[in-house]
């Protein structure tokens, strides 16, 4: 796990000096403390920074072979490089380490560019075929590792994170309208748009050909569901056995590694599985975790039972508001996009924790909800779809209140005002979005603070619109649920969770995740399977429940789905953090700044920050967003726009 | 009196809700839902604010769309729930 940098001429001319590449890679040091290298040649320059987890002594990089012909810069982890070494040494390579690395060089060499879809890991690497004066980069198939790239005067320049590219001659960073956009409606930019104009990220599961002059990006790997009302088999017991044995072979090649590997465990079911079948091959596994003040977010009970039942050596750190302030502005610095909650921050602050504690890799269960059905959205869309058969229903829509017990607003809502509220889009059962149409809704409330210079840079353009244009023409043939999955994996999944909330805050502390779930054998499983094995009524992740349960206590089975929260903007206005760590907050959103930033209304701005601060006033999960996503943005202008790195 | 009341909503809505000072963007008749100028806990805090301003207590059975859902609706509402106190007094 590691960072890269590095550049490509696309024809022959000029290459920046030796000396820039050194500096983009070191614009990534906190993701490879370990070691650094660089290739450069007159065609290509390749970048690397180490963390080294697997073959300590002999993984360095960049890495050839042999011959020199084939050159690797490789960020990530290809899990079944066991497996895939045994293969490729049988049909007569020679591997000169023990490293995953080595690994990619090889199959590389003997399947060409297609060699990436015998790789199961987490991955973003770039090989120089110098042979054939061809680039290939490609990114893992849910987008755990970030590559971004751009082309500045006819060279493909490109790095593990945005910030090292502005390092390349001529390239600015400006924040892109557009982008910016997006993430006020879906919670990041959709790959391939960044926040920043002109950057790129290459979608996950996809890979970039630069050769002869011209870049071509293209997917290796694509999600798929049947189509609604296919035949597929549900006896609930033999999928439950499948489903364990994928499971339990993606956690065993995940806890390959040279160092010490943990696993995160936040009290709710999904991380209880991987830590449960870690366990398994690691009889003295570390657990870390996060405990918050507020009752509504705590979860460190759920935290303890199960630290008790599977005996593990637990830490547990307990976040305060103020440490979010407090280290807000840095996790902006990694996240290289404006985010909509303080979530991010709490899990910047368990990774410090966990590299503190010696670690470097960390087990999670992100990627279960998207794959078996967990999230309170597809129950929603489905609920919202029964409803819209009987519009006139009284009690269809009351079932929704059952869906969010961990929200008071909601709770305490009149009936009738909740109804109002989830009939957004209820007459668009058509709409290939409808189960995202009430979340994009509210999210987009943030565009009322726009100031008149960012919506004629917008000039009209419907994000909606443009997701739309991107669904697979299959679409609309599956099942409402499995629609639901598609936009769930494809938007906040690589652009949210696995990003600002994944990668980005571990990195900055050189700590990899990996995640069992989404290893992509299982995900296909999950795909396949009909949708009642997955929201079984109002149940969701019905079969996992099924076949995982018996691994874990009763309380942890049964508990009802509670999303990880932490406290949004009383982090910062009505918190315990030291005034001098909040200057940067009221100097970034002083009206001065925010009319110089130019994204935002000064005065509306103004009335936001105020009604926030207010302690008697309620704040409302739209208020909480624009608050988060406003600083954020500012935060993201001065480290990036504003100042020159 | 109506005219107050409209006039105190509107700037109320404009400035908790809007976060502009030109509430006027809204009309008399618009659904504040359909608008997405509440979302689901906004009607919490509209209820708060009428009580406080104007005094009076908004019902569980009372805060249907019909009373709340637009500047119109809700001075109506206000109005109303004004002039039956005025009555219980008198009586």
């Amino acid at each position: 796990m590691c960072g890269i940098a590095g550049f490509f001429a696309l024809t022959p001319r000029p290459l920046a000096p030796r000396g820039v590449l050194e500096r983009m890679v070191e614009a990534v040091r906190h993701r490879g403390p370990d070691d650094a290298g660089v290739y450069l040649d007159r065609r290509a320059g390749l970048g690397h920074r180490r963390l080294s987890i697997i073959d300590l002594a002999g993984g360095k990089q960049p890495l050839a072979t042999a011959d020199e012909k084939l050159w690797v810069t490789f960020n990530g982890e290809i899990f079944n490089y066991v497996e895939l070494t045994k293969e490729l040494t049988a049909r007569g390579r020679q591997f000169r380490t023990r490293s995953d690395t080595e690994t990619i060089l090889h199959a590389y060499a003997e399947y060409g560019p297609a060699c990436v879809e015998s790789f199961n890991g987490d991955f973003a690497y770039a090989i120089w075929d110098r042979e054939r004066q061809r680039l290939v980069m490609a990114r893992d198939r849910m987008g755990v590792r970030p590559l971004y790239y751009t082309v500045h005067d006819g060279v493909l320049v490109f790095a593990s994170e945005v910030k090292s590219l502005f390092l390349y001659p001529g390239l600015r960073a400006e924040l892109d309208p557009l982008g910016l956009d997006q993430c006020f409606t879906f919670w990041s930019p959709l790959a391939p748009r960044t926040a920043f104009k002109g950057v790129h990220e290459l979608p996950p599961g996809h890979q970039l050909i630069a050769e002869h002059g011209t870049l071509k990006v293209q997917p290796y790997w694509k999600l798929r569901f049947p189509a609604r009302g296919e035949r597929s088999r549900a006896d609930a017991d033999a999928i439950g056995e499948q489903v364990e044995a994928l499971l339990a072979d993606a956690t065993r090649i995940r806890m390959r590694a040279d160092v010490p590997v943990g696993a995160y465990l936040s009290g709710g079911f999904d991380s209880s599985v991987t830590t449960a079948l870690a366990k398994g091959y690691n009889e003295g596994l570390r657990t870390f975790s996060l405990e918050f003040e507020s009752p509504e977010l705590d979860e460190s009970a759920y935290q303890r039972t199960l630290v008790e039942a599977l005996g593990t050596d637990h830490s547990s750190l307990r976040c305060k508001g103020g440490d979010i302030a407090a280290a807000f502005e840095q996790v902006i610095r990694h996240t290289e996009r404006p985010v909509l909650r303080a979530a991010p921050a709490a899990l910047y602050l368990l990774a410090r924790q966990v590299r503190d504690h010696g670690f470097k890799v960390v087990l999670t269960g992100e990627g279960a909800d998207e794959v078996f059905g967990g999230y309170d959205i597809f129950k929603e869309a489905l609920v919202r779809r029964f409803w819209a058969r009987q519009p006139n229903s009284k009690w269809r829509p009351l079932l929704l209140r059952r869906l969010y017990p961990y929200l008071g607003g909601l709770q305490s809502q009149p009936a009738r005002y909740l109804e109002a509220f989830f009939r957004t889009g209820l007459a668009a059962g058509d709409d290939p979005l409808f189960s995202h149409l009430p979340r994009f809704a509210l999210t987009r409330r943030i565009s009322q603070f726009y100031s008149g210079d960012l919506r004629r840079a917008i000039n009209g353009y419907d994000p909606l619109e443009d997701l739309r244009s991107t669904l697979p023409p299959e679409f609309g043939s599956w099942h409402p649920l499995s629609r639901a999955q598609y936009l769930e994996t494809g938007c906040l999944l690589p652009g949210y969770i696995l990003s600002s909330q994944g990668d980005r805050v571990a990195m900055a502390h050189a700590v990899e995740g990996r995640f069992p779930f989404l290893d992509h054998r299982v995900v296909e499983l999950g795909a396949a399977l009909p949708p009642a094995m997955k929201v079984k009524g109002l149940r969701e992740k019905y079969v996992l429940r099924r076949a995982l349960g018996r691994h874990l206590p009763r309380a942890i089975v049964e508990r009802p789905k509670q999303p990880y929260r932490a406290p949004d903007s009383e982090s910062f206005l009505r918190g315990d953090a030291p005034a001098h760590s909040l200057d940067y907050v009221d100097a970034l959103l002083a009206p001065e700044a925010i009319g110089r930033a130019g994204y935002f209304e000064p005065r509306a701005v103004r009335r936001l920050v105020d009604k926030c601060r207010n302690p008697l006033g309620p704040v409302s999960a739209g208020d909480n967003m624009a608050f988060i996503g406003i600083l954020s943005t500012q935060l993201l202008h001065s480290c990036y726009v504003q100042a020159l790195i | 009196m109506k005219h107050d009341i409209s006039l105190a909503v509107r700037r109320f809505i404009g400035e908790n809700f809007m976060f502009r000072d030109d509430g006027d963007a809204i009309t008399h008749d618009a659904s504040l839902l359909d608008a997405g100028i509440i979302d689901s806990t906004g009607v919490l805090e509209l209820v708060c604010f009428l009580e406080s301003s104007f005094g009076i207590e908004v019902h569980d059975e009372e805060m249907l769309p019909e009373n709340l859902d637009s500047i119109r609706a809700i001075s109506a509402y206000v109005s109303r729930k004004l002039e039956s106190r005025k009555i219980e007094l008198v009586a």
